[in-house]
């Protein structure tokens, strides 16, 4: 039941949007409830009215945020029905379940305690509250974390077996499937750029009061727990970062190398730091992928297999074969796959026909041919390749942009400790400017891991041709504007509102 | 330790969970119901702050169950999961987008430089607590009434009609199923702020909104249940597995299992006396006795539904593709994973009940809602 280009393109495009919105939103609740979290613990622990001020003033800014973020959140869960309905059957014995978990262990927590944060400041004990402001902060990062063991799964599928009898894979290890290295390191590289994001934010608004010279005290200490908070997650975040590119080498290879726009495999590959792509470039012709590049020798190779010496491969080593390597070509594993789907047709046919020696002879050559089964979805070997422009200048803004957040947590964290960092306008000028470029860095961390691992919607098993849901491509048209004119307006308002009450400031006379 | 539970006793169980969560969903609606009151309620901007602030509190209970029951849905039975929402896909997206408007309605009602102005966030809270509550309803009834879809060999399935789900309006049973719904969320709500409240002006128009709310939802739940009960159901066949039409199917399998019959009729008590309980003996505690009897009828009403082989999702375009609680679940392994996992349940619930316990020692009022920095 293969669908249309139309329809997989305006159901990817509506999955992307409503994704890509709601990634807007929840990096700064996942590290500003730890944030505010802090700033309530020394208001408890020193009982300085002043620190419950500040922590109320960034509460309110985190419940702005925090609205649109449910809201935009509701419709991801959901989609995976409306949308790729044949994925949700094909994957959804496996897949369904940390949703699920998430919902029961985290999202009821969230939002539990979430009243009691908000609303409860002269209703229950001072304990009491500092307990649910952690408890929300606990609750919130538990969520990413069913949401990104699911999405781990998806990039590395691991834990299940396929069963022909239901057409479908089955869960038969949960704990591999919780501590699936993909999900681990994708976990903690994704809420620890939520920290990040976080603490950008709470210094690029403190910079603006300096800039102002409006509420100095308190941009300056917001500065100092800012700073810190975000010296150490962008440390972990680098360190995060350099096992996920691990994993991506060792379970994803086309995207490693889309990542870097490497086509022809090699030895002591670099790393680009810079380079614009030829965009006239096609795979398999001899012109050089690059205009021009600037890249640190042996680097991809240490990075992607831990030595300097390593083969590194292309894309054209992965679309057609290298033997050297032993390398399987695409087209031999498509010709595998379409093996696997039509001895799985048979062996439905001739269990339905209660002819159990064809059954048994079509399962023998089913299985077989099970590892290749998606690449027999593939119409043609190029298939294979994502978006290589896309997926390379995304992961290029991400790790460039993440560099940079590291360079001025430590700046402002040095001027803030020194008491000087009110008279550095260019350093505060430099803060409320990165701020925007914290969510850039965000969507284009989340464009990596999702276009470059197209056209799969699980890898190797299952590409988004075959996952989509069956429905009229102008049905998905409609949905996708009424997303696109929905979420926009309530991104402007969303704004309007955080910039009125950045504004007007934290209450009280700081 | 599931040695000895057999792959359909955990069907059953999932089956129970996921009814349920519709059962609390449906008590939880009064956060919907309450909504669509109002302008029904307050006649002021004070009391329509203290309305909004009061439902305001505790809105993700609601929202948090319905995602809960999708997550259970997705887990325990995804080739419904799988038919129903990528079918009727209108129907379900309508219900999503009235839940998308409804966060940020709380949240951004009374912020100074909103964009849209009050009355817009408050005619999203309606859009919410009416449309959100019928289309849901309606949903539910297709449960009864069937859906117009057809699944393949390898289980992957379509819809037949190119109306993805909205031919479910022209049913008179899911109108009335919705509209019931409604008028329940509706009930509810009034009777949550009949507790919650301590506002004279309000507790006056409470009484008369109740009485009103009453008829309506009395009246169409004989004839929905009268209709459940008597019109043709889906049966299939123990070994077979194939379906058939089978005349008075969920009368039945009330009769099969009399402590089904038991329960709905423990419900539909409570529900009464609470209702008796509010509208002549004026007492506030209402809500606890219809809420539990709400849970304990709606539960049971799907619960009915997936028990003595019966097709809970028949199909109207292909008899042998509708959906039981046998053909369309998890794996075993997969079911006994989320069986642990639920055992969490009971603590949510604590906890839940504990928080809500010490936030509302006091009755909330105007005053109260001026004087919190952080009030919607």
């Amino acid at each position: 039941m293969e669908h249309s280009e139309l329809l997989i393109d305006w159901s990817r495009a509506q999955f992307a949007l409503t994704a890509l919105y709601h990634w807007l939103f929840v990096p700064l609740t996942l590290g500003l409830t730890f944030i505010v979290a802090i700033m309530e613990t020394i208001y408890v622990k020193t009982g300085d009215e002043w620190w419950k001020k500040t922590t109320k003033f960034w509460m309110g800014l985190l419940a702005i945020n925090f609205a649109i973020g449910l809201a935009t959140g509701i419709i991801m869960e959901f989609e995976f029905g409306t949308n790729w309905s044949n994925y949700s059957w094909i994957v959804g014995d496996i897949f369904g379940a940390p949703l699920a978990i998430e919902g029961l262990m985290a999202f009821f927590m969230e939002s539990t305690f979430f009243a009691v944060m908000f609303f409860g400041w002269n209703k229950v004990s001072k304990k009491m509250h500092l307990t649910s402001t952690w408890l929300v902060a606990i609750g919130s990062n538990l969520s990413a974390l069913w949401i990104l063991v699911a999405n781990g799964w998806m990039q590395h599928p691991v834990g299940m077996h396929f069963n022909p009898d239901t057409a479908r894979n089955e869960m038969e290890d949960f704990w591999a499937v919780f501590f699936n290295p993909n999900a681990v390191s994708k976990f903690l590289h994704t809420v620890s750029s939520g920290y990040v994001l976080a603490s950008l934010f709470v210094i690029g608004v403190s910079a603006w009061y300096l800039l102002k010279k409006r509420e100095v005290l308190f941009a300056k200490r917001s500065i100092i727990v800012a700073s810190s908070f975000g010296l150490l997650t962008s440390l972990f975040l680098l360190t995060s970062g350099d096992e996920s590119a691990f994993n991506v080498a060792q379970q994803q290879p086309m995207k490693l190398a889309a990542m870097e726009g490497l086509y022809k495999g090699e030895e002591r590959a670099g790393i680009i730091v810079i380079g614009l792509l030829d965009n006239t470039k096609v795979l398999g012709d001899e012109k050089a992928p690059f205009h021009f590049k600037v890249e640190i020798p042996n680097a991809l190779s240490f990075l992607g297999y831990h030595s300097l010496s390593a083969f590194v491969p292309g894309i054209h080593d992965l679309v057609y074969g290298n033997e050297k390597h032993e390398i399987m070509s695409v087209a031999q594993k498509m010709e595998k796959g379409k093996l696997a789907v039509e001895a799985l047709s048979d062996y439905k046919k001739y269990k339905k026909e209660n002819n159990s020696q064809k059954a048994k002879e079509a399962l023998v050559i089913f299985e077989q041919n099970q590892a290749y089964m998606g690449y027999g979805y593939l119409q043609k070997p190029e298939d294979a390749v994502p978006n290589v422009a896309l997926t390379f200048y995304s992961f290029h803004t991400m790790v460039g942009l993440g560099t940079w957040f590291l360079v001025l947590f430590i700046m402002t964290l040095y001027f803030a400790m020194i008491n000087e960092i009110e008279k550095k306008r260019w350093l505060l000028r430099l803060m409320l400017m990165t701020l925007p470029l914290g969510y850039v860095a965000q969507e284009a961390g989340w464009i990596v891991a999702e276009a470059g691992r197209q056209p799969w919607a699980i890898q190797d098993l299952l590409p988004v041709g075959m996952a989509a849901s069956n429905v009229a491509s102008t049905s998905v048209m409609i949905t996708f504007w009424l997303f696109a004119i929905l979420f926009t307006g309530l991104l402007i308002a969303e704004i309007k509102i955080m910039f009125t009450q950045i504004n007007l400031g934290p209450k009280g006379g700081h | 330790m599931f040695d000895s539970i057999t792959l359909y006793h955990l069907e059953l169980y999932w089956w129970f969970i996921v009814s349920l969560l519709g059962g609390l969903f449906v008590f939880m609606s009064f956060i919907q119901g309450g909504q669509t009151l109002l302008y029904t309620l307050g006649k002021t901007e004070d009391e329509r702050d203290l309305i909004i602030n009061s439902l305001g509190r505790k809105w993700e209970l609601s929202f948090t169950t319905l995602v809960m029951f999708g997550g259970a849905i997705f887990a325990a039975f995804p080739l419904f999961y799988s038919v129903s929402f990528g079918g009727a896909y209108f129907v379900w997206m309508a219900i999503l987008f009235c839940f998308i408007i409804q966060a940020v309605s709380y949240e951004y009602r009374k912020k100074p430089n909103n964009f849209f102005g009050h009355r817009f966030y408050e005619t999203l809270l309606f859009i919410n607590g009416s449309l959100g509550i019928f289309l849901i309803g309606v949903a539910l009834a297709t449960l009864y009434t069937g859906g117009n879809f057809m699944v393949n060999e390898m289980n992957l399935s379509h819809w037949t009609k190119s109306s993805y789900g909205l031919e479910a309006l022209l049913s008179p049973f899911n109108l009335a199923f919705g509209v019931m719904l409604l008028a329940l969320s509706r009930i509810l709500g009034v009777l949550y702020f009949y507790n919650n409240l301590d506002e004279e002006h309000i507790e006056l128009r409470i009484l008369q909104t109740l009485k009103n709310n009453s008829l309506i939802f009395l009246a169409l739940f004989l004839w929905v249940v009268g209709m459940m009960l008597f019109q043709e159901g889906y049966n299939y066949d123990e070994m077979t597995k194939v379906v058939n039409v089978e005349s008075m199917k969920i009368l039945h399998n009330f009769l099969a299992y009399p402590i089904l019959m038991l329960t709905l009729l423990m419900g539909v008590s409570m529900l009464l006396y609470g209702l008796y309980r509010a509208l002549n003996q004026k007492q506030k505690d209402a809500i606890w006795y219809v809420g539990i009897g709400t849970i304990l009828a709606i539960t049971t009403l799907l619960f009915v539904l997936g028990v003595n082989h019966t097709a809970f999702y028949p199909s109207l375009a292909d008899l042998q593709s509708s959906l039981t609680i046998e053909n369309s679940s998890g794996s075993y392994y997969t079911l006994s994973v989320m069986s642990v996992v639920s055992l969490l349940v009971p603590v949510v619930f604590g906890y839940i009940f504990m928080v809500w316990r010490s936030m509302d020692k006091t009755k909330m009022s105007i005053d109260e809602v001026k004087s919190d920095p952080h009030h919607y």
